[in-house]
């Protein structure tokens, strides 16, 4: 069934989808349970809020659908947020999938500005999503929160402290930036998915 | 460590044409995705498309620019020019922009700044501000510089940042087309009253105009045009420049 874009009330669908037909994928934009259930594999995106997009996923019954999905799964940015447990924005509870917390960047100096806005490099970055030629490569990130390094971190950035750039269990795979918009270490990346 | 900036921007008018080009002997240099691309793939971090044409008509031209420029551009970019509502911040992230900089439009209802952030997020809302240094303060203009208002920079900037501005592209008119340099006093002071970031723009001329932008301006982006577009600096020798003077960039 192809790769399936999950199509929900976040902002950087079009911005995924383009990502993937430049690198000459067709992917399907939907909510449709039975074409997500059937998909090769999944994408889920976002840009937004934490509270009132779980609440979306809640009512349309997305959130059961995504947690219970057994093929490939890669959340970008607020999708990885909302692939923890709980997220400090808006005191959401979110899918539980990565069993970690959300926290706010807290400034610890005047230099430290929120959002994290721009390019970073990230390290420590582990397979499969990730080879070694990633390695201390800059990605994009946009963000006011972060997801704690965990035991599944499986790359690390440091901004104000250091954080989980990316995440990994069983078939769920997240980034905390935007590989759509990272240029062709994106692209990489995206390739590495597509290639599982 | 998070890195320093560098943002060519690029004057859309009629969807295609690319102001302050066409001295440059490329093909298809009045293609703005094009020259995105070229960009792009020289290290650009982010860029900048600003539409200064004013009709209906040619505002849907330049959506139809926008889906293209997503379409073919895998680095972030911002689109300015001729946001006067909600309903056009919407159109233009719709057609894949990922951040939209107004600057009028704020002056003359604040409010849009509160809405946009609270509608789409602070990360999408960049808030250009030109302002000219009077002799004995910094005072803001409308209208691509043509009208004075009675705001002062500083403290536009702060209202800025307290309505939820994600970011704040400061444009000194007395610096802008000089080439002698950013207005590293006036950028300093912003960059240590805010807490969000500072895109310097206007007075780039050579290389050194960017490390002092960063090292005594204090910025974390810097936006040029003319340099890159007449050729006169290429973005891969510049970020190497800078790497060499101690500036961390991608």
């Amino acid at each position: 069934m192809g790769i399936v874009i999950i199509k929900y009330n976040a902002g950087n669908i079009f911005s995924v989808d383009s990502a993937m037909k430049r690198l000459g994928v067709d992917a399907i934009v939907s909510d449709d349970k039975e074409l997500i259930r059937k998909a090769d594999k999944v994408i889920f995106p976002g840009v937004g809020e934490a509270s009132t997009t779980m609440k979306y996923l809640r009512e349309n019954g997305l959130d059961t659908l995504i947690k219970d999905l057994k093929q490939p799964v890669l959340g970008i940015c607020l999708g990885m947020q909302l692939m923890c447990k709980h997220s400090e924005e808006g005191n959401a509870d979110c899918l539980g999938i990565f069993d970690v917390n959300v926290k706010r960047f807290i400034p610890q100096k005047h230099e430290d500005k929120i959002p994290h806005m721009g390019w970073n490099t990230i390290t420590d970055v582990k397979n499969p999503l990730f080879d070694t030629t990633l390695e201390n490569q800059y990605v994009y990130f946009v963000h006011s929160y972060y997801v704690p390094i965990n035991s599944n971190t499986a790359a690390t950035t440091d901004y104000i402290l250091p954080f989980s750039a990316a995440l990994h269990t069983q078939n769920f795979y997240a980034t905390q930036f935007h590989p759509e918009k990272s240029g062709s270490v994106g692209e990489h990346i995206l390739t590495n998915f597509l290639k599982l | 460590m998070l890195a320093k900036r560098i943002i060519p921007c690029l004057d859309i008018k009629d969807g295609t044409t690319v102001k302050g080009i066409n001295f440059v002997n490329l093909r298809d240099a009045g293609d703005p995705v094009e020259l995105g691309i070229k960009y792009s793939k020289e290290g650009a971090d982010e860029l900048v498309f600003l539409d200064i044409t004013a009709s209906h008509e040619e505002r849907k031209t330049f959506t139809e620019l926008v889906e293209r420029i997503a379409l073919n551009i895998s680095i972030p970019f911002t689109v300015g020019g001729g946001i006067n509502e909600l309903k056009d911040v919407d159109r233009l992230l719709s057609a894949g922009a990922d951040k939209v900089s107004v600057n009028s439009t704020a002056l003359r209802n604040p409010m849009i700044i509160d809405e946009i952030s609270k509608n789409f997020g602070s990360q999408v809302c960049v808030c250009a501000i030109d302002a000219r240094f009077d002799g004995k303060e910094w005072m803001c203009y409308t209208s691509g510089g043509r009208n004075l208002t009675d705001k002062e920079l500083f403290s536009w900037a702060k209202e800025v940042e307290n309505r939820g501005a994600g970011e704040i592209l400061f444009t000194s008119m007395n610096h802008d087309g000089v080439k002698q340099g950013y207005a590293n006093e006036a950028l300093c002071r912003l960059s240590e009253s805010l807490n969000i970031p500072i895109i310097a723009s206007g007075g780039a001329g050579n290389l050194q105009h960017f490390s002092d932008v960063f090292k005594e301006g204090k910025a974390d982006a810097a936006l040029a045009a003319s340099v890159f577009h007449f050729g006169e600096i290429a973005i891969k020798d510049l970020k190497y420049y800078l790497r060499n003077e101690g500036i961390n960039v991608r």
